[in-house]
Order: C-alpha cells, then sequence, then structure tokens
C-alpha cells in the first residue's frame, strides 16, 4: 500500500458520557485512526464500541454533556478534540456524514430540492438557481431518475434505497473532502445494500473523495475498504489492510467477528461464533475488555490493558498473547 | 351517477376537501338548529314574563300580540319549520331584547369578539411557540425552569380572578391601562367595514383612532390568552424536545448549517404541525372564555350578546349565537387541517 498524506488523523481520542446516576463513564477511551486522501477505511466492531461516538467527536456533534480528550488533525488544520467549536468549520463543507435510516435522516417535511440546496447556498454564498443546478447534477450523478423533477418531491415520494442515494448527494453537493457513512446500508433491502456501496465506490474515484465507512458487519466492507480498523470498548483492537485483516485476521475479536459472518467465512477454523454479548459502557472488564469472551485469554489479558502494537507493517493488534500469528491462511 | 363520481375524483385534492367539509360542516349546524331550538322549547322560563313588563304581561292583548310578533302562537313543529325557511335567506328572525334583526346584532358583537380572541390568539402563539422553543434549547437549565413556572401558572389561574386583578392593578393602580370598551368614551368608531375596530381604523388610516382601538385590546387579549400561553408553551417544549432528537435534526447539524436555521426550520416545523391542532382547539376554548372577560373589561361581544339573551330566554338570538359558533368551530377545524397539511407534505387532505 502506497505512502498517502492522510487527510484526517485521529490521536489519543477520549469521549465520557454522564451517567443516569450522575457519573461519567468512558465510552472511547484513546482511539488513533488515520484516513488517506482517497482513501476508504472500515470501522467495524459490535453495537456500542464507540464508532459513532468517535465519529461524531471529528464533526462535533456528541451528545450534550460528552467530554472529549486528544487531537484531530484535518488537512493541515489541528484541533481539539474538546473544542466542539473548531470542528464546526469542518462540518458540511469539509466533513458530510451520512446515517444509517434514510427514513429518519432526511426531514419529512422539506422538499428534496430544499434539503440538497440550503447548505450549499449557505456555504458558498450562491444563488438559488446555480444552487439547483449543481444539486441536480448531483442528483443525477448517484442515479435518481428524473432528478429535475425529484427537486420538487419529498423523501416519503422515494423508497429507503432512493432515499439513501438522495441523503447521499445532499451531503457531497457541497464538495466535500471527507465522507463518514454510518452505516449506510444497515436499515436496507439486501437488494439495494450492493447498490449502495458501489455508488460510495464510484463516488470515491470520481471526486477523489475520503470515506470513512463504518459497520457492525465486516462483510460490507470486504469489497471497498482498503484498510480497517476493529473496535471493541471504545478501543481500537485491531488495524490493517482489509485485505490481510479479513484473510489472516490476528485478534482474537476480529477472528470472532468474521466467523460470526452468516456465510463465506474466510476461514473453516472451529472457531465458532462469538460467545456472549459486548459490555456496556461504564462496565468494561478490567484489562482487555475483550477477555471474558476470548478462548484464548491469559493471565496477563485480565491485569494490563494492551497496547495497539505493531505485528507487520501497516497491521498493529491490540493482544498480548497474539494467539493467531502462527495460523496459516 | 358515475359521471358525477367521476367528475367529483377529478377535482384536486384541496377542492374535495372543502367541498366535503363545507357539506359535513352544513349538516352538522342544522343539526345545531334542531338542538338549539329544542333546548329553547324545553328550558323553563317563559319569554313573554321575560321580556315585557309586568303590567304588559298581565294585559292578555299585548301578550297576545307579543307572541304573535315573534311567532310563538304557533305550533312548535311550524314554528322550527318557518325558522328554517328563513334562516335559508339569511334571516335569523328577530332579537326579542334589541327588537332588531339577529343578524344586525350579530354583525355588531362577533366581530368585536372575534378581534378580541384573534389578537389574544395572536399574543398565545407569539409567546407561547417562543418560551416553548427556549424551554427546550435551554432544556432542564434555569431559563428552562423560570419558562416551566410561567406555563403551569398560566394554566392554573383561573381567567375571571385575572381579569378582575390585572384591571385593578393596570388601571386603577398604575393608571397605564385604558378604561373598559373598545374604545374611550365618546369615542367616534372608524367607518364600519368589517367592524372591527383595529382593522377599520387602518383601513381608513385613521392612526389615532387605531392607537386607542389597540391599547383598549392589549389587556383584554391578554388575559385570555394566559391559559393557551401556557399550554402552548409547554406543549411547543415537548414537541420540540421529541424533534431535536431526530435523526433528521443531527443530519442538518451535521450539514453545517447554522443553529438558528437549525431550530427554526428543522425542528420547529414538525413542531408546528402538532401546534396548529392544539391552537385550533384553544380558539374554541377561548370563544367561550370571552364571556368572562367581555363583562369585566365591558366588551360588547357575542360572549355579553349571549349571556344577556340567555337572561331574557331571547331565543332567536340565543340560536343565532348557536349557530354562529358552530360555524366559527368548523371553519377553524377546517383551517386547521389545511394549515397542518400545508406544513406536513405527508397528510393527504382528504
Ligand atoms: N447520547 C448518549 N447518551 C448516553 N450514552 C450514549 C449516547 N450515545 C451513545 N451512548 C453509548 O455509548 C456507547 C457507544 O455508542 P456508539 O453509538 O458510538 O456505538 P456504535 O459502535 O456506533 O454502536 P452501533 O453499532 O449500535 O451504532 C454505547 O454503549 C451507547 O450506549
Ligand atoms: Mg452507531
Amino acid at each position: 500500500m502506497a505512502e498517502r498524506q492522510p487527510l484526517l488523523a485521529i490521536e489519543g481520542l477520549t469521549i465520557s458520557l454522564p451517567t443516569a446516576d450522575g457519573g461519567r463513564a468512558s465510552a472511547v477511551r484513546g482511539v488513533d485512526l488515520s484516513i488517506g486522501e482517497g482513501e476508504i477505511v472500515g470501522l467495524a466492531g459490535e453495537s456500542g464500541s464507540g464508532k459513532t461516538l468517535s465519529a461524531l467527536a471529528v464533526l462535533g456533534l456528541l451528545p450534550g454533556g460528552a467530554k472529549t480528550g486528544g487531537m484531530i488533525h484535518f488537512a493541515g488544520r489541528e484541533l481539539s478534540a474538546a473544542d466542539g467549536r473548531a470542528q464546526a468549520e469542518l462540518r458540511g463543507k469539509d466533513v458530510a456524514m451520512v446515517f444509517q435510516d434514510p427514513m429518519t435522516a432526511l426531514h419529512p417535511m422539506l422538499s428534496v430540492g430544499r434539503q440538497m440546496t440550503e447548505h450549499l447556498v449557505f456555504h458558498r454564498k450562491i444563488g438559488r438557481a446555480e444552487a439547483d443546478k449543481i444539486a441536480i447534477d448531483m442528483l443525477e450523478r448517484v442515479r435518481i431518475p428524473n432528478p429535475r423533477a425529484a427537486m420538487a418531491r419529498f423523501p416519503h415520494q422515494f423508497s429507503g434505497g432512493m432515499r439513501q442515494r438522495i441523503a447521499i448527494a445532499s451531503a457531497l453537493v457541497t464538495g466535500p473532502k471527507l465522507l463518514i457513512a454510518d452505516e449506510p446500508t444497515t436499515a436496507l433491502d439486501v437488494t439495494v445494500q450492493a447498490g449502495i456501496l458501489r455508488l460510495i465506490e464510484q463516488l470515491r474515484r470520481e471526486l477523489k473523495l475520503s470515506v470513512l465507512l463504518i459497520t457492525h458487519d465486516l462483510g460490507v466492507m470486504s469489497a471497498l475498504a482498503d484498510r480497517v480498523y476493529v473496535m471493541y470498548a471504545g478501543r481500537v483492537v485491531e488495524r490493517g489492510a482489509r485485505a490481510e485483516v479479513l484473510a489472516r485476521p490476528r485478534h482474537p475479536y476480529t477472528r470472532g467477528l468474521l466467523d460470526a459472518l452468516p456465510h463465506g467465512s474466510p476461514s473453516d477454523h472451529p472457531l465458532t461464533a462469538l460467545p456472549g454479548s459486548p459490555p456496556a459502557i461504564g462496565r468494561f472488564p478490567a484489562g482487555c475488555a475483550f477477555h471474558p469472551r476470548c478462548r484464548f485469554a491469559e493471565d496477563i489479558c485480565r491485569a494490563d490493558i494492551p497496547e495497539l502494537r505493531d505485528v507487520q507493517p501497516g497491521r498493529a493488534i491490540a493482544c498480548p498473547v497474539d494467539p493467531l500469528s502462527a495460523v496459516p491462511a | 351517477m358515475t359521471y358525477l363520481r367521476k367528475s367529483w375524483y377529478a377535482l384536486p385534492n384541496l377542492l374535495r376537501f372543502v367541498v366535503r367539509r363545507l357539506f359535513v360542516g352544513a349538516l352538522l349546524c342544522l343539526g345545531i338548529t334542531f338542538v338549539s331550538f329544542a333546548l329553547t322549547q324545553v328550558v323553563p322560563g317563559d319569554p313573554v314574563s321575560a321580556n315585557l313588563g309586568d303590567r304588559a304581561a298581565s294585559d292578555p292583548e299585548i301578550v297576545a300580540a307579543f307572541r304573535a310578533r315573534y311567532g310563538l302562537d304557533q305550533p312548535i313543529p311550524q314554528q322550527y319549520a318557518l325558522y328554517l325557511e328563513r334562516l335559508v335567506h339569511g334571516d335569523l328572525g328577530e332579537s326579542q331584547q334589541t327588537h332588531r334583526p339577529v343578524t344586525t346584532d350579530l354583525s355588531q358583537y362577533l366581530p368585536a369578539t372575534i378581534e378580541l380572541a384573534s389578537a389574544a390568539m395572536i399574543l398565545a402563539l407569539v409567546i407561547g411557540i417562543s418560551l416553548g422553543v427556549l424551554a427546550a434549547i435551554a432544556r432542564d437549565r434555569w431559563p428552562d425552569q423560570i419558562i416551566r413556572v410561567i406555563s403551569l401558572a398560566g394554566v392554573s389561574v383561573p381567567t375571571f380572578w385575572l381579569a378582575l386583578v390585572t384591571f385593578y392593578v393596570f388601571f386603577f393602580k398604575l393608571g397605564i391601562a385604558p378604561g373598559v370598551g373598545r374604545l374611550n368614551p365618546g369615542g367616534k368608531a372608524p367607518p364600519s367595514i368589517t367592524n372591527m375596530f383595529t382593522i377599520d381604523a387602518l383601513l381608513a388610516g385613521q392612526w389615532a383612532t387605531f392607537g386607542i382601538a389597540l391599547s383598549h385590546i392589549v389587556l383584554p387579549a391578554a388575559v385570555l390568552a394566559i391559559y393557551t400561553i401556557g399550554s402552548i408553551t409547554r406543549f411547543t417544549r415537548a414537541a420540540m424536545l421529541e424533534s431535536l432528537s431526530q435523526d433528521y435534526v443531527r443530519a442538518a447539524r451535521a450539514k453545517g448549517l447554522p443553529t438558528r436555521t437549525v431550530i427554526l426550520r428543522h425542528a420547529l416545523r414538525p413542531a408546528l404541525a402538532a401546534i396548529v391542532t392544539v391552537a385550533g382547539m384553544a380558539f374554541g376554548r377561548m370563544l367561550s372564555g370571552t364571556v368572562l372577560v367581555e363583562s369585566v373589561f365591558s366588551w360588547p361581544g357575542i360572549g355579553q350578546y349571549a349571556y344577556k339573551s340567555a337572561l331574557a330566554l331571547d331565543l332567536r338570538a340565543i340560536m343565532g349565537v348557536s349557530l354562529v359558533v358552530a360555524v366559527i368551530y368548523i371553519l377553524v377545524n377546517m383551517a386547521v387541517d389545511l394549515i397542518y397539511a400545508f406544513i406536513d407534505p405527508r397528510i393527504r387532505l382528504g
């Protein structure tokens, strides 16, 4: 993989949230992540691992009461994660986001045209007519049939897949450099999921876009991502080139996720699907948070939080045991 | 028949909706006339003794003339049929108190009430929505707490008591409120167009009269609005909290739109759809609430007219008021549904 200048680099991101009893709980515990220009990076992990929170921190859109630490570098700019106001500069202009459910992420009472152009007019200080033209071009690019007529229609008049295309078009109409797609296919029919993923790949090529693709399904990103990060309980546990990570997972958690896929398991080793469920925030086990579910756990796993360490060029895992290093492909 | 059906469905949705609602409304009004007619028959009391002095009431000739004049000598079904027949021609009969056509009375008293209730409604909407939005944005912080107290007070204070107290304080104590009524004593009403003095004064370009009429309406309108301010505030806060937590609001933020736009365009709009419904019901409640406020502020409105008519068993006036109030309810409801459909494109009229 060619060394690329990172467009976005997150360093030591921490996020804690207020709890019901008035305390605080860590949700994200020191995440480093970088995305090169034109790169698609996958961020995977089970529900509650902190994927969405990490993405929202980049945009400064964390829920009220969240406290953050760490640094965010974006295109040569350096922002403190704690200062949500700095990130507001990026929102919509440099970084755009697409959400999981296009049924709820588009405003039900505003026309497609309005939702496509309102931020364009605001950011670029251009007129309605010019904005309409750019928006229609973008709708055409994401293959909305009859884009001119679509501008006057409302979200409920489109299918789920079409709505997600509109949401993507609306996110990209201002020409951002980075698109954060938070589980963009999870809420859609299986039949339209592939189309959306192909669209993201196409847009990356055509618009020289960087993409952070969040998913809890490693299968979804298998065709798409250049590199993947796997998160568990607010930490990155494995990072590496997509092809290698999927073919030869080195962290037991990654391996468990892959084996839990309904079909197309990349190896037929007798590791059954992940037992148990991920811990809720505030209840992360001591040491490696994964150890209670890990069949390779040793004493050291219960004692220390493992650091992410390089095991090959471009490949890192947070596992002191590294039981899968010798497993053949 | 099929032709009729076809051309009916060829009409635009909006028109079909309006025609259907007006038709249903007309049926409803017919029902109202029947009920109010029946009620005026069964209430104990004799319009003769209520309207004629003791001496006149003891003179059989005068009584007979009175009964003949108002059709009271006819059998009851005939009286009703006659009433309906005149109604079709826009004749609501003659008031026994004022000896004028009820329509003339209504055209004078009704605009006063509509003016008062509309002013109150505008106040309630502007203040209630603003406070509700503020409270939602500042959820659980001090502005929210203060607004909660205000809105709770608004819905708890009895209107009549509030009317007396505010009048006492602002007129007698502070001397900053003008006196009762719609104009200063001896003031000349603007040329009669709508009979809403503020509007007529504006139309005639009489700025001084407009100022006076406005100063007279502020206090009673505010009193009338208090309850509705409270309920709209509470409702707006809840609806805003709901919409602020929606994905599409987060998506609007992610698009980098200014906070003001996110709140006023993306969050408030769905809340408004719900608020309109509440406001429609509130308007109905205001119309009945005017009786008390009108009597404290000597506002010559429909509430006062209805009250006096009821005391005098002025049958035609009572029925006229019932009918006109029913028509207002029907129109307001229709307007609410139209506005709702206008705000929310997912709603299909029909
Ligand atoms: N507004 C919030 N208030 C309290 N806790 C929250 C809030 N948002 C997220 N959390 C908690 O933070 C943790 C991480 O949430 P996050 O949404 O980042 O998970 P995720 O990895 O995106 O999972 P999913 O696959 O379910 O989207 C979860 O345990 C979640 O319950
Ligand atoms: Mg998520």
